[in-house]
């Protein structure tokens, strides 16, 4: 007995409407999020992430709503994130259907915020995403970046995580930015520098280009595994991740 | 049946379950109510000590107690199953739990907590919680976990009331996952996020009810 690899697409929602391409012969609406998440549930997904990339207060809203409607009918774990910044906006979130919250950006800005929503909500309702990049002159080999990957944010990465995890966050999202869009394959070596630092999960993100990316992943350390792309695209299905898994000796759901 | 509204817990998708289980529900933290309910469902999540803070403002250990008494059953979910037994332990902090069921909830003893994601569970026979669903993978998070299972019977306890303990297992640790004793149950679990193999076990539940 032990716990199955998770397996978790990531939609980018954007006033309710996902974005990135969608390619599902099978879906009447490819932008709406809600059929998304029956569709995914369908297939296995063990978990949903939303990540709201509104720019506006409408569009936040918008999201919320879609938040709602995906809890009422998809009845596994819903993590969103995007533009949380304070504890009203989890508990919004919360309130609104939502089982765990992402936060980034604003954690860096104020690392108490982390300890605040753990004190409010418990730590496990905290995720902790981490942008996270090659940086030679860095204690670790590694910083976090904010802007998508553009900008340092002038910590060390590992560090971070460390410190994450000690203010409460209940599992790490490390998406390794240099990996991301490649398609190459999981940055390994970051999971593996995280993975022997925190002893909290750690949900791995950036680089899955085929299923056989995945079984990696996790020999490095990670407990979950997170894509948005290939999966949107129809490249490679859950299942065919699970499958994967399952041949390498990885327990599955 | 009732769901019991005392600020805890992602009330939400704990009532659109049990509504998809079949039953009628209605979410509140009226005493009336959760008494005369055919089944009373107690959810919690996050701290144990803001979990009873809660439940204690409402009086909710109360009418717990009394439908127990009653033989009237009641089902808690996650720190809604962590709060019936006698403590729980949290930061070095102890707080007193309802005491429905000897035991002490304590920190998981594992490399990697929380405990989160899908994990397999051991059926005791005789289960109806489980029934169909042996073989399934439920969703779990949390820190802390009920490690040993206490309470005394003995061969004259009616089979109805013999508890049957469900026990999950993470990192080389062993903890209760789900408990039924009676008209009480508990899960570990979250089964209102467990997909289908939660939904059959709440059907279970739905269904048992008189």
């Amino acid at each position: 007995m032990s716990l199955a690899v998770r397996v978790i697409p990531c939609l980018d929602v954007d006033a309710g409407r996902v974005v990135k391409g969608i390619n599902f012969k099978e879906l009447r609406d490819a932008g709406d999020p809600v059929e998304l998440a029956r569709t995914y549930d369908a297939e296995g997904a063990d978990e949903l992430t939303f990540l709201d990339i509104s720019a506006s207060h409408e569009g936040r809203a918008t999201t919320l709503e879609i938040v709602s409607a995906t809890a009422e009918q998809v009845f596994i774990p819903l993590t969103v994130g995007g533009g949380i910044r304070s504890v009203e906006d989890v508990d919004r979130m919360l309130r609104a259907g939502a089982d765990k919250i992402a936060v980034n950006t604003a954690a860096i800005h104020r690392p108490e915020l982390v300890a605040e929503i753990a004190d409010r909500f418990g730590n496990q309702v905290l995720v902790l995403s981490v942008d996270a990049r090659r940086a030679p002159g860095t204690d670790s080999g590694f910083e976090v970046t904010t802007h998508g990957g553009r900008k340092s944010a002038g910590l060390d990465a590992i560090a971070w995580a460390v410190q994450a995890a000690e203010l409460g966050s209940g599992e790490i999202l490390l998406n390794a930015m240099d990996a991301d869009g490649t398609e190459d394959g999981f940055d390994l070596e970051l999971i593996e520098a995280v993975r022997r630092e925190v002893s909290i999960p750690v949900i791995a993100s950036g680089g899955a280009g085929a299923a056989e990316h995945f079984p990696p992943a996790v020999e490095a350390g990670a407990d979950a595994v997170l894509a948005a792309t290939i999966f949107h695209f129809g490249k490679v299905r859950i299942g065919d991740v699970k499958q994967s898994l399952g041949d390498a000796g990885y327990p599955v759901r | 049946m009732v769901v019991l509204d005392y600020g805890s817990g992602n009330l939400r998708s704990a009532v659109r379950a049990v509504e998809r289980a079949g039953a009628a529900v209605t979410l509140t933290s009226d005493l009336d109510l959760a008494m005369e309910a055919d089944g009373l469902l107690v959810p919690g999540v996050g701290a144990y000590a803001a979990c009873m803070r809660g439940l204690r403002a409402i009086r909710g250990e109360r009418v717990i107690a009394r439908r127990l008494s009653g033989g009237r059953p009641v089902l808690g979910i996650c720190v809604g199953m962590q709060i019936l037994f006698e403590r729980g332990i949290e930061h070095g902090v102890e707080t007193e739990g309802c005491g429905e069921w000897p035991g002490v909830v304590e920190r998981i003893q594992a490399p990697i907590v929380p405990h989160m994601g899908w994990n397999t569970v051991d059926v005791p026979v005789g289960t109806r919680l489980f029934a169909g669903i042996e073989d399934e993978r439920f969703y779990f998070v949390h820190s802390y976990a009920v490690r040993d299972w206490t309470l005394v019977t003995n061969d004259r306890t009616p089979d109805s009331h013999q508890p049957r303990v469900t026990w999950a297992e993470h990192g080389g640790d062993r903890f209760v996952a789900a408990a039924e004793n009676g008209p009480l149950s508990a899960t570990q679990f979250h089964p209102e996020k467990s997909g289908d193999a939660g939904a059959a076990l709440l059907r279970n539940w739905v269904n048992s009810l008189v």
